[in-house]
């Protein structure tokens, strides 16, 4: 297991490599997601204040 | 010859619902995909017979390479779609590319330095092939601040359009530095028109990443194409059976 993460001696750039490469595909998945909540938020908002506009 | 069934398809409430369910289809594959050849390439490619343990960094960053031109291509194609045809969905789809790509071109720049130093002895060196990578991370940055700078929606998208289109010559740039100029950056051992100068269990993983990042891309794309057609169709009538 020692030998698996000193990779050769290549630890100190394989590992950085994947820990970015993998954050930044989460970071993907939690942008889409959360821009996707906040549109249907906003739409929600909208109609709500719509509804209110028009009962007045 | 008649067009009704590509203005239903272009129309946003259909999109809206066909990318919600084509979602999960995409989504499920990739992550299969992308966890299984991060077994495989880690634990199962043997170590390269010049480069040790070190080669194992184009598991992440030949996917990386990839998606960022890729993604470039279809956003350039989606904005023209929109230029040609004042396709609004197209101008929506666009303007979802532009964020994934930029951070995919990010990874692939940051895994490409983290390689370089221990192949090459240096982070970075002005090559042809890493300029012109480069030039392709402020070409998505110019995409989106054009697009945020300009508040009328049309014509963010048609000027944004304009730019992404123009872009478009920096792709065969990238593709074929490594053959037009001396480039310290090595050759396609893949994606060229001969076999594949690799064994298979050093091969496969990596087929397997890029179709999952491949997948992945277009999971996450659907996504934002999602919210940004409902942050423009805000007023229509679909929008509120859906969001009820």
């Amino acid at each position: 297991m020692k030998d698996f993460f000193a990779m050769g001696g290549y630890a100190a750039f394989l590992w950085p490599a994947y820990a970015v490469t993998f954050a930044v595909v989460a970071w993907n998945i939690v942008a889409a997601r959360r821009a996707h909540q906040e549109a249907l938020l906003e739409a929600r908002r909208r109609l709500s204040t719509d509804a209110d506009g028009d009962a007045s | 010859m008649d067009w009704t069934w590509f203005h239903r398809l272009a129309s946003p409430p259909h999109i809206y619902r066909v990318a919600g369910t084509l979602t999960p289809w995409f989504a499920w594959p990739a992550g299969l995909l992308i966890v299984s050849a991060l077994y495989a390439g880690l634990f199962l490619a043997p170590p390269d017979y010049q480069q040790g343990e070190g080669f194992r960094m184009i598991y992440v960053h030949a996917p990386s390479a990839w998606l960022s031109v890729m993604i470039y291509g279809v956003m350039a194609t989606a904005a023209a779609v929109g230029l040609i045809w004042r396709m609004k969905v197209a101008h929506a789809a666009a303007a979802s590319c532009a964020a994934i790509g930029a951070s995919f071109t990010f990874v692939s720049l940051v895994t490409g330095m983290l390689w370089g130093k221990p192949m090459w002895g240096t982070y970075w060196v002005w090559d042809p092939r890493l300029t012109a990578q480069l030039v392709l991370l402020f070409l998505y940055l110019g995409y989106m601040a054009l697009r945020s700078g300009i508040d009328d929606l049309g014509r963010a998208d048609r000027a944004s359009a304009v730019l992404a289109i123009i872009g478009v010559v920096n792709l065969p740039i990238i593709r074929y530095s490594v053959e037009w100029w001396n480039s310290i950056h090595q050759a396609p051992s893949v994606m060229k028109m001969e076999r594949p100068s690799m064994p298979f269990d050093m091969l496969a993983p990596l087929l397997m990443m890029l179709l999952g990042f491949t997948l992945m891309f277009a999971a996450v794309m659907l996504v934002r194409v999602r919210a940004e057609v409902l942050r423009r169709e805000r007023g229509a009538s679909w929008v509120k059976e859906v969001v009820s």
